[in-house]
């Protein structure tokens, strides 16, 4: 099923920081795929250390153990290699919607003229251009996060990394805003890795999701979804997707009680 | 402007959208050239400027009147009316005097901005410098300036360079501090984003950082023109053939003293001030067209 290069593999990836009280393991030996095209999730309460893992696939920070292989390579300086989407939408207030999402492509050398114009039909294909010339502070919280999306998507690379996109908006905004982010994947194809805690969310739009537990950072469990798509309401009401989301809650409690300070503590 | 070349008007949402987010959205921004303008937008103005004109009329007021019922000599201290009276009948002498003033206080400001802004940047490449250039920056200002005036004329004689120099001293120091206080506020995680997009450092300096400092810089800039003809001014009591500070000089020196123009000429610096005060919040407003309209 999936191709012989995957785009993203991470092979025992080990994050140790040197603390004044000693060494503390963020991450510990993480093993994850992520195929051609595939949709994957990474879960984990706060802590855990998915953000450690993500500035190191980006490319922001460096692995002290194991090995990163963005289709096929392992590259020595991985900025550039993959699209970021951080955890706040990190719009530019100075720049109008449509320049935000063309930000890569100026940074490359692209005039601004030329980048608007490759920007536009993005903005209409996903429903965005009677924003285009809007500035940021006129958006919701739900579109500065599709501009935000989009901005991600514009160079084409083939893997995304969303760092918990959704994490600061409301339930209902949220839930348009994965449906929507479901349908632009489809249509672009590319690989995408996510960084969530929230397990419907993880639900509807995965292939396949890695259970993260806390202090070290290790992958606990791995859950294929295999669900039809697109996974509206009326599918997130079956038993199958229920079932799903059962297993995934099960396995997030067992990752927790697995850090015993924790269930002390927080229990 | 620049937009219009793009046709966006006859764009419209796409079918099959859910629309829900977009019925939370405030409508379609509209960017018509000047905005924010408008009956509405004069009548805030208006009602920005009314009360503290009216505070400024009842003063004069109350001065004119003590003035004139206790009959004060006019050389100790003329009412409103005096001054006005003999400051216009004077223009002839005071209009070349505002040229010559203003003048330095101008280019003061802008070799101001340069120092300023080049020091703020130097201390936020460079960070070893940060630790020794900002301390030795503060201390600066500990220096009396009006005691290094007499020096500065010193060193560069009696024309307009070491006005400049004067004034630059006194107002460089807040465009700097607020310059580096905006630079080191920059947003991290847009800072990381454009880094994962191979952004350099000058790319994020023009970029995220210095649009980002603007409105610090601003505030600075603000305090800053507050000082630009006083400094002026000082400068020119030192030595100076023309300009404000030596129609002060001369009208104190006048014999009987000229109590009338000392305190026109005040007034006029006051009113000077405030224009280059406005002045600079109408280019910050217009460097900014990003930020909401109040």
């Amino acid at each position: 099923m999936s191709p012989p290069e995957p785009t993203l593999e991470l092979a025992g990836v080990t994050k140790r920081y040197t603390a004044d009280d000693g060494d503390v393991l963020a991450v510990d030996g993480v093993d994850l795929v992520a195929g051609d095209g595939e949709f994957v999730s990474l879960i984990g309460p706060s802590g855990c250390g998915k953000s450690t893992l993500f500035n190191i696939v980006a490319g922001l920070d460096d692995a002290t153990g194991g090995r990163v292989l963005i289709n096929g390579e392992a590259l020595g300086d991985r900025l550039g290699a993959s699209a970021y989407m951080p955890q706040h939408d990190a719009l530019l207030d100075w720049r109008r919607v449509v320049d935000n999402i063309a930000l890569s492509l100026e940074l490359q050398g692209v005039r601004r003229r030329e980048a608007r114009r490759r920007a536009l039909p993005l903005l209409e294909r996903f429903g965005l251009a009677e924003f285009a010339r809007a500035w940021p502070w006129q958006l919701s919280g739900g579109m500065r996060q599709r501009v935000a999306f989009l901005r991600t998507v514009i160079a084409g690379h083939s893997l995304l990394l969303l760092d918990e996109p959704f994490g600061a908006l409301d339930g209902i905004t949220r839930a348009d805003l994965q449906q929507w982010l479901g349908g632009v994947w489809s249509e672009v194809g590319s690989t995408v890795v996510l960084v969530t805690h929230d397990i419907n969310e993880a639900v509807v739009l995965s292939d396949r999701i890695y259970v993260m537990s806390p202090r070290p950072g290790r992958i606990t469990a791995i859950i294929d979804v295999d669900l039809p798509r697109p996974r509206n309401v009326a599918l997130q009401e079956r038993d199958a997707f229920v079932a799903v989301e059962q297993r995934l809650r099960r396995e997030l409690q067992s990752a927790m009680s697995s850090w015993g300070e924790f269930s002390q503590n927080g229990g | 402007m620049l937009y219009h070349e793009w046709g966006m008007t006859s764009l419209t949402r796409p079918d099959g959208d859910t629309g829900t987010a977009a019925a939370s959205l405030p409508p379609t921004p509209a960017p018509s050239p000047t905005p924010g303008r408008g009956p509405d937008h004069l009548r805030r103005r208006l009602r920005a400027v009314l009360p503290p004109l009216a505070v400024v009329v009842v003063c004069l007021a109350i001065w004119q009147l003590f003035v004139s019922l206790h009959h004060v000599d006019p050389q100790l201290l003329p009412g409103p009316e005096t001054i006005v009276r003999s400051t216009w009948n004077d223009r002839v002498d005071i209009w070349p005097a505002i040229g010559v003033t203003t003048e330095e206080a101008v280019l003061g400001m802008m070799l101001a901005i340069v120092v300023g802004a080049a020091t703020a940047i130097a201390i936020d490449t460079f960070r070893p410098v940060r630790g020794s250039l900002y301390p030795l920056i503060v201390a600066s200002q500990t220096v009396p300036i009006i005691a290094l005036a007499p020096l500065v004329l010193v060193w560069w004689g009696f024309g307009l360079l070491p006005k400049i120099v004067l004034v630059a001293l006194f107002s460089f120091f807040p465009i700097s501090v607020g310059l580096v206080q905006g630079l080191a506020s920059a947003d991290p995680d847009a800072m990381n984003l454009l880094r994962t997009m191979r952004a350099g450092r000058l790319q994020l300096l023009m970029r995220v950082r210095l649009p980002g400092a603007l409105p610090q810089f601003f505030t600075g800039l603000k305090i800053s023109v507050t000082y630009a003809y006083s400094a002026a001014i000082v400068a020119e009591f030192v030595g100076a053939q023309q300009g404000l500070g030596v129609y002060m000089t001369t009208a104190i020196r006048a014999a009987p003293i000229r109590t009338d123009l000392v305190l026109g000429a005040v007034f006029v610096i006051a009113v000077l001030t405030i224009t280059l005060f406005g002045l600079v919040g109408l280019v910050e407003r217009l460097s900014m067209p990003w930020r909401p309209k109040r």
